[in-house]
């Protein structure tokens, strides 16, 4: 078992590079940006997350798995701490994250409020189903060239 | 009387009530994703209220939770606007009060995003991305739906007239707002009213709607002093599993 002190805060963070999203596991946690900050005081690691979506039923597995991904490495003296402010943006996507999205099918956040393309056929006649999706993070697109539907990551 | 934390149960109380009353879409809303939007703005909202009466509970200091003030208080300890109370009655309705409701969050949650008091300006900027996005949604839906069939029309219109006196209490300006004024933490809500009433006056525009030609507004629901008869049939079904089964945990 290694002892916390022999950690460094860059290892924690890459401890959790490899937490998984429970909604959308090919991007970390990390690559998500709601992980804020980790400290190391002492014994113990206190990390800091902030919410998506007020209401996001994931940030309670988000913080479970934080743990038990720490508790791997056999780090267990675990503090989290939510943060609010600053809301967590789209900005904080990372671009390894992002580009993992849209292999994934999931267009990534524009400013301009809707994909830049379709993640199946890169064509961008797109149209709009529903400004909601399956995750709060999401909404329904369809592209009207392949017809395939496919998710869009809300930018916010 | 405790301002901060009265003004705290109204924002909560206004979250958790609209968010409870768009919940119960949840499954028999009429497509698909209409469904999964009315899910989600319930979340958005029930969300809010976490932060909010979690807040409410803190500056409370007697050791109540957000769930308690939630699941454990009564028709009278309520603080939410009556509009938000009243049943959902049909599609229309209910995307027409949330419109009415959105239009005011998102300047009332920018006002607060630059409170004197950190938390509440925390919690209103989280909001207000969220109410952004519901604003969106429902002054679309209700421009699709005045501008649509003879019935759709008709229905919102009805919706509309229905709605409409509740919708004042919004405004509000009693000793609560006041002191919350002074102490920097929130305008007096009646200070919306002009924003507001630009928005509305665009969305019913484009949406074929007339603004019913009345001033009278309904009130007692932000204070507690007289809710309409539908919040207690609410809470009975919002909080049965707590009250059947005290201290039930998930
Ligand atoms: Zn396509």
């Amino acid at each position: 078992m290694t002892a916390v002190s022999d950690i460094s805060e860059a290892q924690i963070w890459t401890y959790l590079e490899s937490v998984p999203d429970p909604e959308i596991p090919v991007i970390s946690i990390v690559d998500l940006g709601v992980v804020r900050s980790v400290e190391i005081t002492g014994k113990s690691v206190e990390v800091t997350i902030t919410p998506t979506y007020s209401g996001c039923p994931a940030m309670a597995v988000i913080a479970m798995d934080i743990e038990t991904g720490l508790a791997k490495h056999g780090i267990t003296d675990v503090h989290l701490k939510t943060q609010i402010a600053p809301p967590w943006t789209t900005d904080w996507l990372s671009e390894k994250g992002l580009a993992r999205l849209a292999d994934y099918g999931i267009a990534a956040p524009q400013k301009a409020g809707g994909p830049a393309c379709c993640p199946r056929c890169q064509s961008k006649a797109v149209e709009r189903v529903s400004q909601f999706g399956s995750t709060p993070c999401k909404a329904q697109w369809r592209c009207t060239d392949c017809l395939e539907p496919f998710d869009y990551f809300k930018c916010i | 009387m405790d301002h901060l934390f009265e003004f705290l149960l109204r924002q909560g109380d206004n979250a958790l009530v609209l968010g409870h009353r768009t919940s119960e879409w949840c499954g028999v809303a009429p497509a698909l994703e209409e469904d999964i939007a009315l899910a989600n703005t319930a979340l958005d909202l029930i969300g809010q209220t976490q932060l909010w009466l979690g807040y409410a509970a803190e500056v409370e200091g007697k050791g109540r939770s957000a769930n308690d003030l939630a699941y454990l208080r009564d028709v009278y300890d309520f603080r939410n606007a009556l509009m938000l109370e009243v049943p959902n009655n049909d599609f229309g309705r209910t995307l027409m009060r949330q419109f009415l409701f959105d239009a005011f969050q998102v300047p009332w949650l920018t006002a607060l995003s630059a409170s004197s008091d950190e938390r509440v300006a925390g919690i209103a900027a989280k909001s207000l991305k969220e109410a952004t996005y519901h604003l969106e949604r429902s002054s679309e839906t209700v421009i699709a739906l005045g501008d649509g069939t003879d019935e759709s029309n008709r229905r919102m219109q009805d919706a509309l007239d229905y709605l409409w006196p509740y919708a004042g209490e919004l405004f509000g300006q009693d000793a609560t707002d006041q002191a919350m004024q002074d102490a920097g933490v929130a305008p007096v809500p009646a200070s919306m009213r002009s924003v507001w009433d630009t928005q509305i006056e665009q969305t019913l525009s484009a949406a074929c709607l007339s603004r019913p030609d009345t001033s009278f507004a309904h009130s007692g629901g932000c204070n507690g002093s007289r809710h309409t008869e539908h919040l207690g049939h609410m809470l009975a079904v919002m909080q049965t599993l707590q009250r059947s089964y005290p201290g039930a945990v998930w």
